[in-house]
């Protein structure tokens, strides 16, 4: 079938399951914006691209399929570039088609001419410059297999003009299935299935150990492996600790969860990896904001580390047995071989480890005080009557900051792909877009973005998006007049020198730029009226709606691992000191 | 260590310098991709070098990497993620033949004598006598890099003009 470039490529989404692109067109990307006329995918509308990218990176993370971001070329490209790198640190599968210049004009400084796969190589897992329309359903293909399969990724597809406009005779192609015998990527070859022989030494450890800790990372969801880790876990009545990017692979309310390790993570989570003789690192990497200071990280810990990307194994702490496969397959033999040594039955006793954890657990829980008559919210309070008031397989997404430790503390997530949020770049403004995203993809599912007034500023322009297209998010944002986080690092760091952190109750005035965006919105200030005002918002079906928190801004997180510094060192509530 | 390894092979110094071998896809933009993921994860490259193969469709990139700074591991798995890389290697010394190729000119200020015992140095070495005029002469050597460094030093007491080495390139030893 003969056709033009554009046509080719919006078939191919067409052909790769695409059911929506977040977008916003210009110059150059015009030609494909025509035949979008007539396709089956829906389009939403952008007010900024990054905001395309969080919303890609939120629908990805809801559903796990690709998120699709089309955008023009120049700045349309550049602007983008923020979301692709968090997607690239967070692992989320997105592809991104930008336009470009034609062809021929390219290295001529032309209009919106910018080096978009230059600049975005970095930040990307893979990206291509076509050159030939005929070359447009097996890239697009290609892009989709490198973005979804493996540790999942960024693919950015730039397409010049030239071979998508159907006056340019270069745009002229002919159709051909994209399958996936037409590709041609020598050099990619993902991980599947671990070493049986490792798998059985990691079985061997796991049966030895005394005080063994799981410690599930991001790759337990990419993997889609919640249930593996589950049995795993139960088989060998083993504690668990969710990081971050992980939060909800493993139920909050199971006997076995510890709950957030790292920096702001529970007393627990932090001081049971920090003591235990095994850690079992399960697509996680090591992070910095976990480990602390790394040569004071767990110092009597061996190591079994799995991860479907062979340059995590061994790039931070080297493990004692390393294996490179995807967790859903490593974890399902590793129970096998856990069998195979004999199963539950051959697990060390291990009462002294679970009653010593249990001892922390109860003496250091999660604390703060409640506000008192007269002053302003404590953003935990909100966060768990927020919690105890929508329905458990509610979707929440996060900016990044303070509400974002917080949110992440105080909810109880017991089910995966119900936690988004920005770890590895650490993303501002990344809640408000994402909620969008992940609403687009789970329609049924209720989405509330946990919002910092920093964040958002960045991009809250994105609920005119939501209220043009109907997408019914709900945000409850934290107004606390500051940076939070960085206030809180001013104080306890640089002997309360506030620089530059103070932004304004009042200014912007959230409640009217909300409903001039259509979002309905309500300013609550007492602890009374945040229950009303959560019950209200969640009645509301057929708009966006913003909860604006004044918060105390006071307020600090922890307990906390103060930067650089081992986590054997971590700092409590004041009131458990 | 086989016996069919020459004499070539097996006397570099076992130095911080190792030799990794990548298969590439030629397409424009590849050597842009290795180049950029040495520079973002802070890997330094002595050396390198890159030519099409044999097969048009790949080329053939040799790198000298310092593992001072980083752990050979680590630069070979991040070089493997790269999706147009199809092949990586690790070649050691011991197991490979190395050559490098140095052209060199050199100040030879009309003094007999000291030309004389400049041509003795390249009959020495098997180098190669590529231009001279009055004042200067130009030569090249293709050998192991060990061998260059040699010959340059060497040829310091002449007075270097100008000096441009290709970086190794290397094959594994036949049975190795």
């Amino acid at each position: 079938m003969e056709m033009n470039g554009g046509q080719a490529l919006v078939k191919a989404l067409e052909c790769e399951g695409t059911e929506v692109v977040f977008g916003l067109p210009g110059g150059a990307i015009l030609p494909v914006y025509d035949p979008i006329i007539e396709s089956p995918v829906r389009h939403i509308l952008v007010r900024h691209e990054q905001g395309a990218g969080h919303m890609a990176e939120g629908y990805a993370h809801a559903t796990g399929r690709p998120g699709v971001v089309m955008i023009t070329s120049g700045p349309g490209a550049t602007n983008v570039v923020t979301a692709l790198c968090d997607a690239y640190m967070d692992s989320v599968p997105l592809v991104c088609i930008t336009g470009q210049v034609p062809y021929a004009a390219i290295g001529t400084d032309a209009f919106q001419e910018c080096d978009t796969t230059g600049i975005t190589m970095a930040v990307t897992k893979h990206n291509f410059l076509v050159t030939e329309a005929q070359d447009i359903p097996r890239i697009i293909h290609e892009a989709f297999h490198i973005a979804t399969t493996g540790r999942p990724g960024p693919v950015l597809v730039d397409i010049p003009k030239d071979i998508v406009d159907p006056r340019n005779p270069r745009s002229a192609m002919t159709w051909y299935e994209p399958t996936d015998d037409i590709m041609e990527l020598p050099g990619y070859r993902p991980a599947t299935a671990g070493d049986p022989e490792l798998v059985r030494a990691a079985a061997e450890l796991i049966c030895k150990a005394e005080r063994p800790v799981l410690y599930a990372g991001g790759g337990i969801l990419k993997a889609r492996a919640a249930a593996e880790l589950l049995a795993l876990a139960e088989l060998i009545d083993v504690p668990v600790v969710t990081t971050l990017m992980a939060r909800g692979c493993f139920p909050d309310s199971h006997e076995l969860c510890l709950g957030m390790p790292g920096m702001h993570g529970n007393y627990t989570a932090v001081t049971a990896m920090q003591r235990s003789d095994l850690l079992i690192a399960l697509g996680a990497r090591f992070d910095d904001r976990v480990t602390g200071r790394l040569d004071g990280f767990a110092p009597d810990a061996k190591v079994i580390h799995v991860d479907i990307d062979a340059a995590e194994l061994g790039k931070v702490r080297v493990p004692d047995v390393a294996i490179r496969g995807d967790c859903k397959l490593v974890i399902a033999e590793l129970v096998e071989a856990v069998r195979a040594c004999g199963g539950a039955g051959a697990q060390p006793d291990r009462r002294v480890w679970r009653s010593t954890i249990s001892g922390w657990q109860e003496r250091y829980p999660l604390v703060y005080e409640q506000s008192e008559p007269g002053e302003l919210l404590k953003p935990q309070y909100v966060l768990e009557v927020l919690r105890d008031s929508t329905p458990d397989d509610t979707i929440v997404t996060s900016g990044v900051g303070q509400h974002q430790m917080w949110a992440s503390q105080y909810w109880r997530f017991d089910h995966p792909y119900t936690w988004i949020n920005s770890g590895g770049l650490g993303t501002m403004g990344f809640s408000v877009p994402a909620a969008i995203g992940a609403k687009v993809g789970m329609p049924d599912r209720m989405v509330w973005a946990v919002d910092g007034d920093g964040c958002f500023q960045m991009t809250a322009q994105e609920l005119v998006t939501a209220s043009m297209e109907r997408i019914p998010i709900k945000v409850a944002l934290f107004n606390n007049a500051y940076l939070g986080m960085v206030r809180q690092w001013q104080e306890m760091f640089y002997e309360e020198r506030y620089s530059e952190v103070y932004l304004s109750y009042e200014i912007p005035d959230y409640v009217k730029w909300a409903e001039a965006m259509g979002c309905v919105a309500l300013r609550v200030e007492s602890p009374e009226e945040v229950a009303p005002a959560i019950a209200k918002a969640n009645e509301i079906d057929d708009r966006p709606v913003v909860l604006e928190f004044r918060s105390s801004a006071g307020e600090n997180v922890f307990p906390m691992v103060p930067a650089g510094q081992s986590n054997s060192d971590i700092v409590v509530d004041p009131s458990q000191r | 260590m086989t016996a069919a390894a020459p004499a070539g092979g097996h006397a570099a110094p076992a130095d911080r310098f190792h030799t990794i071998v990548t298969t590439v896809e030629n397409k424009p933009g590849v050597l842009a991709r290795v180049a950029s993921l040495f520079a973002r994860r802070g890997f330094n490259i002595e050396s390198l070098a890159v030519a099409p193969t044999a097969d048009e469709r790949f080329s053939r990139i040799t790198f000298t990497v310092d593992v001072a700074s980083s752990s050979l591991e680590q630069v070979v798995k991040q070089l493997d993620k790269l999706i147009n890389v199809v092949e990586i290697s690790e070649l050691k010394p011991t197991e490979s033949v190395e050559r490098e190729l140095m052209l060199v000119t050199v100040a030879v200020d009309g003094a007999g004598g000291r030309r004389h015992e400049l041509l003795e140095l390249v009959d020495d070495f098997r180098a190669y006598v590529l231009d001279a005029d009055q004042s200067q002469m130009m030569m090249s050597l293709a050998a192991r890099p060990a061998r260059l460094d040699e010959f340059e030093e060497r040829l310091r007491a002449f007075g270097i003009v100008q000096l441009q080495r290709t970086g190794r390139v290397a094959l594994p030893s036949l049975g190795s």
